[in-house]
């Protein structure tokens, strides 16, 4: 079994609020990130598959393949968007950065066929990332 | 789709500056020497050390959160930061006769998290002591992720 890991990098606003909140509890919860109009980041997303090393091509998967993947079921939805208002998971979820990697996961896991996803870390700023390994 | 029985891996990095010195008594000056190198320099020397915390649990359906960042924060803050910061680890109470290698501070460190912070389960605590060489701890029992 060999992992590989693919990097991307797209740059979103979000806010943080929950209708089922009242405003107070809103911004006690959310502080800063509960500000109406949004804010934005950097994100760095870090995609791993692991497979067994095709004896043929020498490949875990095709990393071609895997790109054009991410780019079409991520990037192109998420880049340069307000996740809450452009990214249908997030009009009922809070796009944090927890939500934001299991979301990514069940984007790309059904068109990954090629390989097995093992692990999507999305890192919102450098001192803060999130690990999902599609666990319930 | 509900996220409220996802679990994911939250990591926070964090960067405190100490000064220590590798030295065991139970070892002679030779051994120290031959042992620690240039780490048993007797006046010590210092690092910035980079220390990822990794929590892990259930995403909260309300707030989309394994656990608050505030309160992660704040605990890292005031029960590590505040205690290691600009010190020399070698005059802290838990280096008293334990060498400060960056495999002990791990390990301390692990300790005071369990121990007291309890919004979210502590997986790992990894300290770079240089951008050369880093540390992780995940308690006893607990492997590594395999990756």
């Amino acid at each position: 079994m060999v992992y590989l890991t693919r990097k991307a990098e797209f740059s979103a606003s979000h806010y943080y609020h929950n209708p089922e909140f009242s405003a107070e509890e809103n911004r006690r919860i959310f502080g800063k990130c509960n500000n109406p109009n949004g804010h934005g980041h950097n994100y760095t997303l870090e995609v791993t598959v692991k497979g067994a090393v095709d004896p043929k091509s020498g490949f875990v998967v095709d990393l071609k393949q895997l790109k054009d993947v991410m780019s079409r079921e991520v990037l192109d939805a998420f880049d340069h968007r307000l996740l809450n208002k452009e990214v249908p998971e997030f009009f009922t979820r809070i796009p944090t950065t927890e939500n934001l990697a299991i979301a990514i996961w069940q984007r790309l896991a059904p068109k990954l066929n090629m390989a097995q996803l093992h692990r999507v870390r999305v890192y919102e700023t450098p001192d803060l990332f999130v690990d999902f390994f599609g666990e319930a | 789709m509900k996220t409220g029985t996802m679990k994911a891996h939250l990591t926070r990095r964090y960067m405190f500056s100490a000064s220590h010195r590798l030295h065991s008594d139970e070892m002679s000056e030779e051994e120290n020497g031959a042992t620690y190198g240039k780490c048993n320099n007797p006046y010590g020397h210092g690092h910035n050390y980079m220390l990822e915390v990794t929590v892990s649990g259930s995403v909260d359906n309300q707030t989309g959160m394994v656990c608050n960042l505030v309160d992660l924060d704040s605990f890292v803050h005031d029960q590590i930061l505040e205690r290691y910061d600009h010190q020399n680890l070698n005059l802290l109470s838990e280096f008293v006769e334990m060498v400060p290698t960056t495999e002990n501070l791990c390990i301390v460190i692990y300790d005071i998290v369990k121990r007291g912070f309890i919004q979210a389960h502590l997986e790992t605590v990894r300290i770079e002591e240089t951008m050369m060489n880093s540390f992780e701890y995940c308690g006893e029992g607990e492997g590594l992720e395999d990756l």
